[in-house]
């Protein structure tokens, strides 16, 4: 088997021992190249189907072209699309963007603690109506207790530790110096009430096989992540304040690939363009104990 | 186009502090595998804390591994040579990390085995090689590093070679090389070092790239551990799709297959598939899923195999070595939960037969518990038969893990069925025979005053259909006749029947022994009971018919059944009327237990 169908492979049984044993489970769905092949992988593993909620945790500060390609996306293959957002740090202004604190705290109220209670259930999640096309309040506050995320090993420290099926306890942190065992494809499906566990199908992949694949299945990008022009591109998607793009002429999956593969990003970490890790010397570990995906 | 590259998982193993997140940093760094700009970044953060820069720090990733200079969780890290692509695991050499360093090296294929020169061989350096030997992996390279401390020494570098070697041709396993290094100092990592001219075989480099690629499993048997069964109704999809992985053998449309433990038949009608071109054969590796020719009832956790090729082992008894990690002992007739492929199951530590201290191979007889960090080599029962090969057959059926509570505890591999022998449930009733103090009034007696025998009447059958009315309804027919009858109520929600997945867990089947064990005592009083739980399975069924022994049971299925014919007294359609349904139980009760005859209409 070459490499791309068996880390597709390993993809899709981890995705359907996910979804046998967990009765309430969704996808975590940021927009970005990694989690949209994610969820190309569910529809190869259920055979065309999703058959759980794909969920956005909107910091509002998302590129507004994130939000559309979402929505496109959710209404062409009819998912169940749900998110969820820190309404109250929103609307007191206790953001980055707008002064009121650094970096890390902002990822902190807007995404690991918006993620930690949308799937808690105690904060509104926001459902697609597919006949109206508009968000409405979701009546299922019912607790996610699996979650997967597209988090891939190579992208950073703490990252590079994880276990396909990481167990979080009921604040959501990560115990990382108490990892379970995990041998022959068993995994963490075990968990106790309030906790819940992160599913992690796409540790074993690189930035370059994601774009292999991408472009092996055709998978519908954003454009953000093309040149358009003016020379430059998003190499990773995140907010706006915090996420730059880089100096790219690449306009196609293919001139991507070729970039990564001996060009000239071939030896640049992904997320060298991301603030918030340079702030935090752990590489990013801080935040993610607490539940930053 | 994609290039067609090989990509191969290694670990890098051995005791703590013997140099082994340094030998994966310096061959990252020394080959130009590091992003731009780490390096630098790493070194920063030292020379900002005060600390000297190690190697170690490009793997220890974690702010505790740094502070404490210690591996404490495995890391991936991704690594190109000229010929193939890696994924290299850093396990920790702490011997609390044990099971960080089992998960880590259970992924790999080949292994790189990290001896310090000048401390020597070590407890863990002899628990890995165990380690290794019983997770199958036998491409090994044993590396002496530090080198640098014992002034590059020829002597040292063939002590250690020696003694080691030893150590691990006891386990059967013959290393590729010995390479002598220094990790640090970059000695015969990428390049021959002049520092010891006289090792002029492989380095580091050349030993990765010479591991060889693990044989295809194509031509193996079929294994195909049935994961789940899909059936997604939206936008008129009507496929029954049985879905899972290929782990050995070969899948083709066409082929005859029987699903095992319940030795259901039928025929491979298409292969599944989304965004692909249809395929009529899919091979070991790859997750796929098939629609059969014929309807059946499976469920998940059985193995699908071809009707023509070797079947795996069936048997609720087997032989294994089983590595405990977790901190409670592992105890006899403590049931646990077996995870083997995709199949779970109750499971009992039935008999210990000897413990191995694995730093040393010695063994201990007459343990009466498995610690923590202990192989055990013992007698495993589960509470149905399952199907499984022997690990050195079959590896992907032939190994398994232990959980308790919310954790995996442990991990096995299987050396045997087991035949012989009492299984527990036959134990365990003989003991309660043998301590129960029978009541001065005999069955006889009962007889004379009830007129009729006693009964244990299970009505089953898929989950939407009548049978919980037709018992009430005859427990009323029987009442009024004067009958000393009773129906004992059990929510379905409890029994968990409708969804296969919640009865591989063990809640039913500790349901199922508990009723087995009150019905006894009921019928022992005379009594007709009567009871509904829905899609019970044969396994189950006889459970309680041994344990209602030696008093009568009787099985009615309602409605589709999934049983065979001779573990079902009696088969009533759904759509029969409900004093139909009951006429047809009471004739089969009339003979069989004396019931009075005036009910016949
Ligand atoms: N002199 C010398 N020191 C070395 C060499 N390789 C590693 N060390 C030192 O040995 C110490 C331990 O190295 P690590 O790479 O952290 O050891 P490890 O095997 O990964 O340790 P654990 O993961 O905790 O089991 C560090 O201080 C290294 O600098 C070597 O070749 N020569
Ligand atoms: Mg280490």
């Amino acid at each position: 088997m070459n490499k791309l169908d068996s880390l597709e492979s390993q993809s899709v049984y981890i995705l359907r021992e996910a979804y046998r044993e967990f009765k309430s489970l969704a996808m975590l769905w940021s927009i970005g190249k990694d989690s949209t092949v994610l969820l190309w992988l569910s529809r190869k593993a259920f055979f065309g189907h999703v058959p759980f909620p794909l969920v956005h945790i909107d910091t509002s500060y998302k590129i507004p072209e994130m939000i559309q390609y979402r929505d496109e996306l959710a209404r062409k293959w009819k998912l169940n699309m749900v998110f969820g957002q820190n309404t109250k740090a929103l609307t007191e202004k206790k953001t980055f963007p707008e002064g009121a604190i650094d970096r890390i705290a902002c990822c902190r109220a807007l995404k690991s603690e918006a993620l930690k209670h949308t799937l808690a259930g105690d904060w509104p999640r926001f459902r697609m109506n597919h006949a109206t096309g508009q968000y409405e309040l979701d009546k299922n506050t019912e607790p996610y207790t699996g979650v997967i995320v597209g988090a891939r090993a190579d992208e950073e420290g703490s990252r590079s530790k994880e276990r396909y099926f990481s167990p979080r306890d009921k604040n959501n942190e990560w115990d990382i110096g108490d990892q379970p065992p995990e041998l022959w494809n068993q995994f963490k499906t075990d968990f106790a009430p309030g906790t819940h566990v992160r599913i992690h199908p796409l540790l074993d992949w690189t930035e370059l096989n994601v774009w292999e694949y991408i472009e092996r299945e055709k998978i519908p990008m954003t454009k953000l992540y093309f040149d358009q022009g003016d020379g430059k591109r998003y190499r990773s998607l995140g907010c706006f304040p915090c996420t730059f793009s880089v100096e790219s002429k690449a306009k196609t999956v293919a001139e991507i690939v070729e970039e990564l593969r001996s060009g000239k990003f071939a030896n640049i970490a992904e997320r060298s363009g991301r603030a918030q890790d340079k702030e935090d010397g752990g590489g990013l570990e801080t935040l993610r104990r607490d539940g930053y995906m | 186009m994609t290039h067609e590259r090989e990509h191969m998982n290694v670990v890098i193993v051995g005791h703590v502090d013997h140099g082994k997140s340094t030998l994966i940093g310096r061959l990252l760094a020394d080959t130009g595998a590091l992003p731009e700009g780490k390096l630098e970044a790493v070194k920063a953060n030292c020379e900002r804390n005060a600390k000297p820069f190690e190697y170690a720090f490009l793997l220890d990733a974690l702010k505790d591994e740094q502070s404490q200079g210690i591996t404490i969780d495995t890391a991936r890290s991704f690594f190109k040579s000229k010929k193939r692509d890696y994924i290299i695991i850093d396990a920790p050499g702490h011997i609390e990390f044990l099971k960080n360093m089992v998960s880590g090296a259970a992924r790999a294929e080949a292994a790189l085995l990290v001896i310090d020169a000048h401390e020597g061989i070590q407890e863990n350096s002899k628990r890995h090689g165990y380690m290794l030997s019983f997770l199958g992996i036998n491409n090994i390279t044993v590396c002496i590093n530090k080198m640098d401390l014992v002034q590059y020494q020829k002597a040292v570098y063939n002590r250690i070679k020696e003694e080691y070697g030893n150590f691990l041709k006891e386990l059967n396993l013959k290393p590729s090389a010995f390479i002598p290094i220094s990790a640090r100092e970059g000695d015969n990592m990428v390049h021959l070092s002049k520092r010891m001219p006289w090792y002029q075989r492989e380095t580091i480099l050349e030993a990765l790239d010479s591991f060889k690629m693990a044989a295809a499993k194509d031509e193996q048997p079929l294994r195909f551990p049935l994961q789940d069964i899909y059936r997604f109704t939206e936008e008129e999809d009507d496929r029954r799709i049985f879905a899972g992985r290929i782990e050995t053998g070969r899948l083709h449309v066409g082929d005859e297959v029987i699903f095992y433990p319940s030795f259901k038949q039928s025929r491979v009608k298409s292969i599944e598939g989304f965004s692909t071109n249809p395929v009529q054969e899919m091979a070991a590796g790859q997750s796929t899923g098939v629609c059969l020719a014929t309807q059946i009832y499976v469920k998940p956790g059985e193995i699908m195999c071809k009707k023509l090729e070797k079947a795996p082992h069936l048997s609720s008894k087997f032989k294994a070595n089983v590595f405990w990690m977790g901190r409670q002992p592992m105890v006899k007739n403590k049931k646990y939960k077996l995870k083997i492929a995709t199949l779970q199951i109750p499971v009992i530590l039935h008999e210990i037969l000897s413990v191995l201290d694995a730093s040393e191979l010695s063994s201990v007889k007459n343990k009466s518990t498995v610690d923590r960090h202990d192989v055990a080599e013992c007698v495993l029962e589960t509470m149905k038969p399952v199907g499984f090969d022997i690990v050195t057959e079959i590896s992907e059926t032939g190994r398994f893990v232990i959980v308790d509570q919310y954790e995996i505890v442990g991990g096995g591999i299987i050396l045997a069925p087991v035949f012989e022998g009492q299984t527990s449930l036959q134990e365990q009733i003989q003991q309660r025979e043998q301590n129960w103090q029978r009541s001065e009034i005999t069955p006889d007696k009962r007889f004379l005053k009830h007129q009729h025998k006693s009964a244990f009447v299970i009505l089953t059958g898929p989950a939407d259909t009548d049978k919980q009315k037709i018992a009430k309804a005859l427990e009323e027919e029987l009442f009024k006749l004067g009958k000393f009858a009773y129906f004992l109520g059990i929510s379905n929600q409890l029994m968990a029947a409708k969804d296969s997945s919640q009865d591989r867990t063990l809640g039913k089947l500790e349901q199922i022994q508990q009723l087995g064990e009150m019905a006894h005592m009921m019928t022992d009083a005379g009594l007709i009971l009567l009871t509904s739980i829905s899609n019970l399975d044969e396994f189950e069924l006889k459970m309680m018919k041994e344990l209602n022994q030696p008093n009568k049971t009787f099985v009615i299925n309602v409605g589709e059944s999934h049983l065979a014919s001779s573990s079902v007294d009696l088969f009533i359609p759904d759509q029969n009327s409900l004093e139909k349904s009951i006429q047809e139980i009471f004739k089969i009760l009339l003979k069989a237990i004396a019931l009075d005859p005036e009910y016949t209409i």
